[in-house]
């Protein structure tokens, strides 16, 4: 399973660069389906066959297509790829760059400190991790489950195209705007 | 070959989440910010669900869980933020909307 | 009927809760009936338990009503309690009596004035604290009462306030007071300090054994004591507030001035009588307090031309009076004077607001005149009142009372013969100008028509007033006359009976001097102002009276000495130090938050993607140090 692993992490690594790096937000996001799927294939390979399930079906499926319908909504085509072509010189690069370069070499040094240790290559199965959420998980299960229902009324809210955004102390004098 | 070791694992997470980074720190456009924003949340999930593996238990896949509905409600939340953001000014770059500076 | 004696001070605070809450939505009898009827109720409940009190006195000599307990730190404990001993009983029946006059004749007198349930809310607080301040039984909601007094004061001098003379009337009188007031408290913390409590019959009890006769400690509280009385009842030097405070309406004059406020002094120092037996310094200070006081108000009020001003500086004079007696420990003398002096007073106010009513709001009693045949009521109490204040013998209570301290001012063991010259000389004066008053306003040619005559409302506490003026004099009479001395002996339940020097000439001579300068008084009074008096056209010529007259008519320019001495300097510091020198300090912390929060606003951009460099460049922080340490 090691080599699985291996090429899959490869694939979304490189996968991931190409998302940073478009200046189309269809393509973009075409590679972030890539970069998700081969994330979902480096979980079966740790053995954690619910999780690259769910990666699948709510990240590469759901988000990624929240994603699509919004680009499409505000139809951003090639005006947009102009303007990402404009902004995105090489000295915008170099910063974060380097910032993000430092962090990652300090992470690498963070976890290389201790002796290698290999994964046991044996399978978490779905039925274990369903028992540990709704038994000791629970309440937190409850709260994700508020964190969602927030979620859905905020963007409801927020969606709405409301005609005017004033005070409503405002409102009584629709002169004003 | 045949092994994996597991901080060869945390170092794949490692290097998307500063992929992730480097994206938001980079693009001007909101929509760019977003979908680098998911690929760091991707990343942390990653390392949830090798620490789950290595010590075999199932907590690391629970949290993977949670973040995953973090991602959802926070991803349907910003989409329509970034509806109205169009929708009122007529722009998606983040450079633009200082409106909350002191 | 003494478990209703919280109902003394409480129906008046009720009276000036309703009318100052809900006072704008009640029509003008309802206010009326509010305002007079609180303090009616009370006088009516004063008057009887105070008939229970000298039926059968208490073996404990007062009554005593804890309603709840105030407040306890460290040492102090002060309840919310009343007493009642013989003292109290005299100022209470007093307060409330007069004080329901007042307001009875207040109900026609302001009739016409918009701010009616303001002014009778004032006027009930102000009995209210009055009564608090006199039937307290520790020092510390005494001072409560006493600030109440203070501020009410303030409310009632400065009632019209459009008029911007009124309001700084109103703000002299409150910050010379306080000056008493400070004086006051300091000799309070001084006198916990040295006893422990502030509990009245207590320190009675106490003093005499912490301190030795003529201590330094003591002379310097029972003069601190004594400059809060000073302040509040307007004796030297702090007397300039009273004559300003004529600013207010006629009848919170006749409160002020009879019942309540300035008698406060002579009521702590009364009260506080042991500490003052202690200190015979700080009694010979109150005599001399007096006594000048006396002197010095009298010849400003010989000048004055508008009437009420002349009561005022009258005031002055006679509240000198009382502090004299009680400087030569003639405890009773000055209580009894207080007693008479406040029926007197209030019909004298009373009825010079009638006459500036009538007038038309005219107070120059030059410019009035042959008033006598118009209103006779009006002339018949007024006269009744001056010839009181004139002390005019046998018929008039101000003789009885007046005669009494002259008598102690030269007998009584504190006395001495200087004293009592200035009292004699301050009696010629009273008497001067009583009869000046009356013949300048009430004969003679009329000047100004009157307006409609005042109502019964108005007339009626006149006449009683009237009658109480002449008629209270006859329970106190002079040892060598008659047997009488009803007074003196309710009083001396709570205060010491006055110790007489020995060798002294028989009372009677100093009886016939005393009526003798009254008569002599009254009758130069009579040669310069009935008729055109040919000495009275010469003395106007020669520039030197006028100017002595000037001089007094400004109340021997005490506020211009004052201002000399103390505002002037003051102004000049606070001109130097416009910039508050103290205060750079201050600024400069508010300057620096204030740069600083510029500085680090700076950060505060608004970009995006600047606060995410900055958390990551945190984050490498944390990580370095981290993998460093």
């Amino acid at each position: 399973m090691s080599l699985v692993f291996y090429i899959s992490s490869f694939i979304a690594i490189l996968s991931t660069i190409m998302v940073i790096t478009r200046y189309q937000p269809i393509h973009a996001l075409l590679y972030l389906v890539v970069s998700f799927l081969a994330l979902a294939v480096t979980f079966l390979s740790l053995g954690a066959p619910f999780a690259a399930a769910l990666q699948v079906i709510v990240y590469a499926g759901a988000i990624v297509v929240l994603f699509i319908f919004v680009v499409m909504m505000l139809n951003l085509g090639k005006q947009t790829a102009q303007q990402e072509k404009e902004w995105l010189q090489l000295r915008a690069w170099l910063g974060p760059s380097i910032l993000s370069l430092v962090l990652l070499a300090e992470m690498a040094v963070l976890l290389l400190q201790d002796a290698p240790e290999a994964m046991p290559a044996t399978v978490v199965t779905p039925k274990q991790v369903s028992l540990s959420l709704y038994g000791e998980y629970i309440i937190a299960v409850e709260l994700v489950g508020f964190l969602l229902m927030t979620g859905i009324v905020g963007a409801a809210h927020i969606g709405k195209h409301k005609k005017k955004s004033l005070h409503r102390f405002l409102q009584t004098y629709p002169n004003l705007n | 070959m045949s092994i994996v070791h597991a901080h060869t694992v945390l170092i794949v997470a490692a290097i998307l989440f500063v992929l992730g980074l480097a994206g938001v720190l980079t693009r001007k456009n909101i929509i760019f910010m977003l979908l680098s924003i998911e690929i760091m949340l991707n990343a942390a999930g990653l390392a949830f669900v090798a620490a789950g593996s290595r010590w075999q238990q199932p907590d690391g896949q629970v949290m993977y869980l949670f973040i995953l509905a973090m991602a959802a409600a926070e991803v349907s939340v910003a989409l329509a933020l970034v509806l109205q953001i169009q929708h009122q000014h007529k722009t998606l770059d983040v450079e633009e909307l200082k409106e909350l500076k002191d | 009927m003494q478990q209703y004696l919280y109902l003394i001070p409480v129906l008046p605070l009720l009276g000036f809760l309703v009318l100052s809450m809900a006072g704008k939505h009640l029509s003008r009898n309802f206010i009326a009936g509010i305002g007079a009827g609180s303090i009616c109720t009370s006088a009516l409940i004063a008057l009887i338990i105070s008939a229970g009190f000298l039926q059968s006195p208490p073996e404990t000599g007062a009554y005593t009503q804890v309603l709840w307990h105030w407040f306890l730190t460290g040492h102090l404990s002060a309840d919310v309690s009343l007493r009642m001993d013989a003292l109290s009983l005299v100022f209470i029946c007093i307060i409330t009596f007069i004080g329901a006059l007042i307001h009875i004749y207040s109900i026609a007198f302001m009739r016409e004035d918009r701010d009616y349930a303001r002014f009778f809310a004032s006027m009930n607080l102000f009995v209210c604290a009055m009564l608090t301040l006199v039937m307290a039984d520790n020092l510390v909601l005494m001072y409560l009462g006493w600030e109440g007094v203070g501020l009410c004061s303030y409310l009632l001098i400065g009632f019209w306030y459009e008029t911007p003379a009124n309001y700084r009337a109103a703000n002299k009188a409150f910050v010379i007071t306080r000056i008493g007031d400070t004086a006051m408290i300091i000799g309070l913390f001084l006198l916990f300090k040295e006893l422990g409590t502030l509990y009245i019959p207590d320190i009675l009890a106490k003093a005499p054994q912490q301190f030795g006769s003529g201590s330094t400690t003591i002379t310097l509280i029972a003069l601190l004591l004594l400059s809060g009385g000073i302040g509040k009842s307007a004796q030297l030097p702090l007397q300039t507030w009273l004559p300003d405070a004529m600013a207010g309406p006629s009848p919170v004059s006749a409160l002020i001035h009879a019942a309540t406020m300035v008698t406060a002094g002579v009521y702590l120092i009364a009260r506080m009588h042991t500490l003052f037996e202690l200190s015979p310094i700080a009694m010979q200070v109150t005599a001399i307090i007096g006594a000048v006081t006396l002197f010095i108000a009298g010849c400003s009020a010989m000048v004055q031309t508008d009437i009420k001003r002349v009561l005022a500086y009258s005031t002055i004079s006679q509240i000198g009076y009382m502090f004299l007696a009680l400087g030569v420990g003639a405890w009773s003398a000055a209580i009894f004077h207080f007693f008479t002096h406040a029926f007197f007073k209030a019909l004298l106010f009373l009825a010079a607001g009638a006459v500036i009513e009538t007038l038309h709001h005219e107070h120059d009693i030059f410019k009035m005149g042959g008033l006598r045949k118009k209103m006779p009521v009006i002339f018949y109490t007024f006269t009744i009142g001056a010839a009181a204040l004139a002390a005019l013998p046998l018929i008039t209570a101000g003789f009885f009372s007046k005669d009494q301290i002259l008598w102690y001012a030269w007998s009584a063991n504190g006395g001495h013969p200087v004293l009592w010259t200035l009292a004699l000389l301050g009696a010629f004066i009273t008497a001067f100008y009583s009869t000046r008053l009356i013949l300048v306003v009430f004969w003679g040619d009329m000047k100004t028509t009157p307006g409609h005559l005042p109502g019964p409302a108005m007339v009626v506490p006149l006449v009683i007033l009237a009658f109480f003026s002449i008629a209270v004099g006859w329970i106190e009479w002079p040892h060598n006359l008659l047997h009488v001395s009803l007074f003196s002996e309710i009083v001396q339940q709570a205060l010491p009976a006055t110790t007489l020097k020995s060798n002294l000439p028989p009372e009677i001579v100093f009886q016939l001097i005393a009526v003798g300068v009254s008569l002599l008084g009254i009758y130069t009074g009579y040669v310069l102002y009935y008729g055109q008096s040919e000495l009275l056209m010469r003395w106007k010529q020669s520039e030197g009276l006028m100017s002595v007259r000037h001089f007094l008519f400004k109340g021997w320019k005490f506020d211009q000495l004052y201002d000399i001495l103390l505002v002037r300097p003051f102004l000049f510091i606070t001109r130097i130090n416009k910039s508050d020198v103290s205060d750079k300090l201050y600024t400069a912390i508010a300057d620096a938050n204030l740069h600083l929060n510029k500085l680090f606003s700076i950060s505060q951009n608004g970009s995006l993607r600047w606060y995410v460099t900055g958390v990551l460049i945190g984050i490498l922080f944390i990580i370095t140090l981290q993998l460093l340490l």
